[in-house]
């Protein structure tokens, strides 16, 4: 805040000590103070004189008063009293009683539950640490001793309340923040109970400890600390810091040279802290808390096209029920109890046809493979099941992972349907590929590359490496998706003539021979028509679903330098006969369902001739490739520019033409019909 | 159908004056417009954005703010230094009260609209008390140096936020004091330029909202003085502002012609915390966007280039209808070329001065879309100047060509125009009969014998011409019942015996000529009337309503026709039905009786009687289509509404004689030639 000017002063007269914050009544727009523990003053804006505004004395001492929105302030003794400020102001002298005797009140919080204020306050005694949970409408009173820790102590708390449980968090000693549930439907009132509590974060980060001072509750994922960042061997200094408990990191930090007070706000979205001599607001912002943002790798998506929504929150615990009996949930056991328990009530929540089919997968585990396929096909012919796209990422793990307990075991056309008939993506199933690459299923492959809009480029690599290393011969006998070839590939030789014929693009007739020397000409008028598809069909037709597949470059192009080159030659020939293709037709496009566009020929074909620019020029056999592509460019290149000269001929015609219009009288003929 | 001639003029240099306020009326269905001339327009939301009242300008009456208070009263305040209230259903200045406090700048009505509050040169804010006819000073507030540039009521009516170069005050009505005053430049450290707050809203939450020459849009919190928001729009001024009635949305208007709108949008889903954000931002204009209103279903600009854009907000509108279309208002929605068919002359009507040409002609004939060269060009042959400083309310041309009629707010002119070989000679009439001025329409009669003048209180005064050059008034016509409203439209019939007007409250009078009786009323419909003309055979009256609805009523018979019952039962096309300029102009073809010609801005359309009406299935717009077809496909497509577009923007069509038409365009390019350059803008790195 740069423009920093108090809008009202107060002051007590000389003597008198206020000791305890000042709260605005939120109804009223009036102030609370309380000075000398027991004089309560209440005053408006334009009150001037704090001597002669609103005095009521109490019978005890005040701790603090909470002012909470829609529900009044609320008074909190020090000896653990609480009175609502209407009640108190009724009969100001009214006994307050004592209850928690010699324990001294470390910290208190208000919080509106539904219409009744909740207050909730630390006390401490010779160590001991206890917790009291008072609800005012109810005139409740629970009692809880905090869990001991060796060797530290709380320094400061801090919580929140959501679904009727109170979530209490501890700062403690030890640089350690500790986690409390307080749930408040609780009816023993009498006994004192333990609570137990459950680590939540280590302000360690790096070798450098945070001594906090004080935090905040920011999200359910994001806390922030102030305090004192101590390296070892160097110099202390304190830090504004914000961490992410889930994934156990430091967010963000910012030193605050100048020193503080140690005490940080949070409201609505800003820090207010003292920093030197200034009160600092900063505004922040917490993004939802995923493992790429803690990790920093935060990236946009690559594909900008995904077919169908998941719901990410029911596959997690989807997920969770498939990987539970294999024992794979070691991080799950560490979870604290609590925090289970929360996991559970969501589970419960689900659908119980939902919860059907983790039980279900659970069940068959055992079964025998026809069994297996039996019910899991009748599950996935459930419609309108809840969640479905997740349920079937849940059944193709599950198939994935039998294929890798019993190598024997691959149901390639249960797969093949699935993956044809629904909406997935790479990252539901991302096992899927790895396992149909190894067994060199190239159709499912091929169907993948098709359908996924999120496959890493690595695993597009490892497809190109193995359609383009499996023999022709092989290929002849699987059944490959044949559609986006099948309508410009040429099978027979003597289709020849015919092709001559309905070149519609002059870069190979009259026009050609005018520019270029006979030579030269017959040498790309052979190219043009006479060379034949490097690959067969079932090859060429694997290979354009790699070309459609989508991809980042950068992170392509590491993968692609692996290639061998006696492939990257048989790649790039086939991407030289696609553009020689897609250069007959007028429009550049080759015809059929899901063939290869003009850029994405282009693309791959810069891409792969960054990737392998020394060995291609190395490459005896790749020589003449590379010499006839370079002159079908240069000259579809002319082409172009001709092109382009005949555009600016036309642009002026018309422009001439439209001259005529700015006469301004002209008599025309018009028909109507 | 057949083949027309058609005379493509160019020739007519209208340049529609800028737009420099908008006012909504408060709880109403109007917008008050003023022009840089002086002109005050009245739009009504609830008749398609008709424009429904024009007052023509006056070369010193400049109108910097208009408000309406109230209820239905129009107020005008401009640099004269005078409060003028004008007469919405006489169309003229009512009365003027000087404000004393030299050029006035602004002016805010309370939103009782019991007070005005103006905002003078001298720095001094005066508020005047609305009495039943007229307005009285109350008193002065405090006074400081600096211009009042614009003003604004808290809705309390309890404080006035006024803003001037630099600063802007807040004034307490009661004490008449200044009770705070916040310096908007004061952020600014390094610029030591002016900062002039062109524009003010008190919102009653006690924010104040300001918009500055700095590109700014600011929000301040008056009791504090505090800057709580700023959102810097533009790199040039930040010209006008306006507030919606629930104030959850602001537009504002630049001098790079773009506009803003801002909403009061909760900062996530369902929080309570509620912050402005800049949502969209329009480019309808080229030029300085000076004034804009928000209605309820729509946000409004009007810029220096003469345009008035309605561009409603799809939120706020149920269903797709009227009120859905984007408008773009260049010109106004009434016309302003007459033309004498018989001697080929067209008369243009300029603010201040007549133009009368004589079109050209060809002896050579064509096939469709050929230019056919001119054997004789067209003729400017006289320029008429309106004296004084009152602007034209209308003017026409009789048939004949030798009669040139126009009429200022209190001026009646009548020329007679002879032709001998090349030369032209005007000669004014001296004696006009005096007559209850101004005159809204002029109109002879298909023979030149009378001049129909249409007037205050819904009447029409008859006039006889004379040869060689007198006239006599012969009759006044009035409604029997009476009316307040002015007659905007009249129509005689080709025989001479009917004449249809039209007045402000949208009802029709017929009146027989022959005996000067009122003859009957077409039943009331429930929107304005655009244009109306009788069928010169059949003595049909056909009318066209805003609503794009079009209608025939017999005259003899005194009821509607059973070819209009018709359309009225199968319903008009709905691409008909959704264009958003009305129909300016009916005429007929006396060969052709199935014909009706009439026009709009964007298209010319011969309704043919004699083919059935398209349905919404049909392509409306379909001449193109008919024109690739073969003779004998074409008879299963055709339909009644032939449509041509080409001629754009359209001022005028009319039929000269059988195959010979004459459209008068106004090309936009031509008119943004007239403009002054706009603010250059920086694209791409140019």
């Amino acid at each position: 805040v740069s423009d920093q000017k108090p809008l009202g002063c107060w002051s007590v007269k000389h003597g008198q000590i206020i000791t305890c914050p000042v709260v605005c009544n939120f109804e009223t727009h009036e102030y609370i103070a309380v000075h000398d523990d027991k004089v309560l003053r209440i005053w408006k804006n334009k009150d001037i004189n704090l001597d002669k505004v609103f005095k009521a004395t109490l019978s005890a001492d005040v701790y603090r008063i909470h002012s909470l929105p829609n529900g009044g302030p609320v008074v909190l003794f020090k000896g653990g009293g609480v009175r609502t400020l209407d009640v108190l102001l009724e009969a100001p002298q009214q006994e307050i009683e004592n209850i928690i005797s010699d324990e001294v009140i470390k910290w208190s919080e208000a919080f509106m539950e539904g219409q009744q204020p909740v207050l909730i306050f630390a006390t401490e005694k010779d160590g001991d640490f206890f917790v009291y949970v008072q609800k005012l409408k109810m005139n409740s009173l629970c009692k809880y001793k905090l869990e001991q820790q060796e060797l530290s102590k709380p320094l400061s708390f801090t919580a929140y309340i959501k679904n009727q449980i109170i979530t209490l968090l501890c700062l403690y000693s030890n640089d350690s923040v500790y986690k409390a549930l307080i749930p408040l439907q609780q009816n023993s009132e009498d006994e004192e109970q333990i609570l137990s509590k459950s680590l939540l974060l280590n302000l360690s980060v790096s070798g450098s400890v945070l001594k906090g001072t004080s935090f905040a509750v920011l999200d359910k994922d994001h806390i922030a600390v102030l305090g004192i960042l101590a390296a070892s061997g160097e110099d202390s200094k304190e830090c504004l810091t914000i961490w992410n408990t889930k994934f156990q990191t430091l967010q963000t930090s910012k030193e605050l040279p100048l020193g503080t007070s140690g005490q940080l706000w949070c409201y609505e979205e800003k820090f207010f802290f003292t920093h030197g001599k200034v009160l600092t607001v900063i505004m922040y912002k917490c993004e939802t808390s995923s493992l790429a943002a803690a990790v920093g790798k935060l990236k946009d998506r690559q594909t900008p096209d995904v077919s169908s929504f998941v719901n990410w929150n029911t596959l997690g615990d989807e997920e969770l029920l498939v990987s539970f009996p294999s024992q794979q949930s070691a991080a799950l056991k560490s979870e604290s109890k609590m925090t289970l328990r929360s996991k559970r009530n969501t589970v419960a929540k689900v659908q119980p046809d939902t919860l059907s089919v983790g039980q279900l997968l659970l069940n068959l585990k055992d079964a025998s493979t026809t069994v297996l396929e039996e019910e899991l096909r009748q599950l996935i012919s459930k419609a309108q099941m809840p969640d479905l796209q997740a349920n079937i990422g849940c059944v193709i793990t599950a198939l994935i992972n039998r294929c890798k307990t019993n190598p024997k075991y691959y149901p390639r056309n249960f797969l093949l349907h699935i993956v044809q008939t629904r909406d997935l993506s790479y990252s539901l199933c991302p096992d899927l590929m790895a396992v149909a690459l190894e067994k060199e299923d190239v159709h499912l492959l091929q169907i993948c590359l098709q359908k996924f809009p999120d496959i890493p480029e690595e695993i597009t690599y490892a497809c190109l490496k193995v359609f383009l290393s499996i023999s022709e011969s092989c290929l002849q006998r699987i059944d490959v998706n044949l559609e986006s070839v099948i309508c410009y590939i040429d099978i027979e030789f003597n289709d020849k003539e015919v092709k001559t014929e309905i070149v519609e693009n002059g870069f190979n007739a009259e026009l050609e021979q005018d520019i270029w020397d006979t030579k030269i000409a017959k040498e790309t008028h052979r190219t043009a028509d006479g060379e034949f598809c490097p690959v067969g069909p079932q090859k060429a037709a694997l290979l354009n679903a790699v070309l459609h597949s989508a991809y980042s470059e950068t992170f392509l192009l590491p993968h692609l330098k692996n290639l061998p080159a006696q492939q990257a030659v048989l790649f790039l020939r086939y991407l030289y006969y696609l553009y020689v293709k897609c250069s007959e037709k007028i429009n550049t496009t080759l015809p059929g369902i899901q063939s290869p566009t003009i850029s994405q020929i282009m693309d791959w074909m810069c891409l792969l001739l960054d990737a392998h620019f020394t060995v291609m020029v190395m490459l005896p056999e790749a020589k003449g490739l590379l010499s006839n592509l370079h002159k079908f460019v240069r000259a579809q290149v002319r082409f172009y520019s001709e092109l382009n000269k005949i555009e600016g001929s036309l642009l002026e015609l018309q422009r001439l033409n439209h001259q005529k219009d700015f006469q301004t009288y002209s008599i025309e003929v018009l028909e109507l019909i | 159908m057949g083949e027309f001639e058609v005379h493509r003029v160019r020739f007519f240099g209208l340049v529609p004056a800028g737009v420099r306020c908008l006012a909504c009326q408060p709880r109403g269905g109007r917008l008050a417009l003023a022009r840089t001339d002086g002109a005050v327009e009245v739009y009504n939301f609830a008749a398609n954005y008709f424009q429904e009242k024009v007052i023509p300008g006056h070369d010193a009456r400049s109108v910097e703010a208009l408000c309406w208070a109230a209820g239905e009263r129009l107020f005008g305040a401009g640099l004269g230094g005078d409060i003028t209230e004008y007469d919405l259903a006489r169309l003229c200045v009512a009365r003027s009260v000087d404000g004393c406090g030299g050029p006035i700048w602004s002016m805010a009505a309370n939103r009782s609209g019991t007070q005005l509050a103006i905002g003078c040169e001298d720095g001094s804010v005066k508020l005047f008390q609305v009495v039943p006819g007229g307005i009285q000073f109350e008193r002065n507030l405090d006074r400081r140096k600096g211009r009042i540039l614009c003003l604004s009521w808290h809705p309390s009516d309890t404080h006035i936020a006024a803003g001037s170069i630099d600063v802007l005050r807040v004034f307490d009505v009661c004490s008449g004091q200044t009770i705070q005053r916040i310096m908007v430049n004061y952020h600014v450290h390094k610029v030591k330029r002016e900062c002039i707050v062109w524009s003010i809203a008190f919102l009653s939450s006690g924010t104040i909202v300001t918009s500055d020459s700095f590109g700014r849009v600011q929000f301040w919190d008056w009791e504090r003085g505090t800057l709580l928001e700023s959102h810097t729009v533009s790199a040039s001024a930040v010209l006008s502002l306006s507030v919606s009635e629930k104030e959850d949305s602001i537009i504002v208007g630049t001098s790079t012609g773009a506009t803003y709108q801002f909403q009061l949008l909760p900062v996530k889903m369902g929080s309570l915390e509620k912050r402005w954000v800049r949502t969209k931002p329009f480019q309808h204009h080229t030029h300085d966007v000076r004034a804009v209103a928000h209605s309820s279903t729509a946000l409004i600009s009007g810029g220096l280039d003469a345009q008035l854009v309605i561009r409603p907000l799809m939120e706020k509108i149920q269903k797709k209808g009227y009120e859905a279309a984007l408008r773009k208002f260049t010109f106004p929605h009434r016309r302003l070329v007459s033309c004498a068919r018989k001697a080929r002359l067209l008369l243009f009507q300029f603010s201040q001065h007549l133009e009368l040409w004589r079109l050209g002609s060809t002896n050579e004939t064509g096939k469709d879309g050929e230019v056919l060269p001119l054997c004789r060009m067209p003729e400017h042959l006289v320029q008429l100047k309106s004296k004084g400083p009152e602007h034209i309310y209308c003017s026409c041309v009789s048939p004949c060509g030798s009669w040139v009629a126009y009429s200022t707010a209190s001026r009646f002119h009548l020329y007679r125009v002879q032709y001998e070989g090349d030369s032209v000679s005007v000669k004014k009439v001296p004696k006009v009969p005096k007559l209850l001025l101004p005159a809204y329409q002029l109109q002879f009669s298909a023979d030149s014998g009378n001049l129909f003048v249409a007037s205050a209180r819904g009447s029409v005064h008859v006039l006889q011409l004379l040869e060689p050059g007198g006239c006599k008034h012969l009759h006044v016509l009035q409604p029997p019942s009476g009316c307040p409203e002015a007659v905007y439209l009249l129509a005689v019939s080709a025989d001479g015996h009917w004449l249809a007007a039209v007045s402000g409250d949208w009802a029709i009078h017929v009146y027989n000529l022959k005996c000067f009786k009122h003859h009957c009323t077409v039943p009331m419909y429930s929107c304005a009337v655009t244009a109306l003309a009788i069928h010169p055979i059949t003595n049909n009256l056909v009318i066209a309503y805003s609503d794009q609805q079009l209608f025939e009523f017999s005259i003899p018979e005194k009821q509607y026709t059973a070819w209009s019952r018709t359309v009225q039962n199968c319903g008009l096309h709905k691409v008909w039905l959704e264009r958003d300029s009305p129909i300016t102009h009916i005429t007929f073809n006396p060969k052709n009786p199935s014909h009706i010609l009439l026009h709009d801005i964007y298209m010319f359309c011969v309704l043919d009687k004699s083919l059935p009406l398209p349905d919404n299935s049909a392509l409306l717009m379909n001449q193109s289509t008919l024109k690739q077809l073969p003779e004998t496909a074409r008879q299963r497509q055709l339909h009644a509404f032939k449509i041509c577009k080409k001629f754009q923007p359209l001022l005028f069509a009319d039929l000269l004689d059988e195959n010979c038409l004459v459209m008068v365009e106004r090309p936009i390019m031509d008119i943004k030639t007239q403009l002054p350059l706009p603010i250059q803008q920086k694209k791409f790195g140019t």
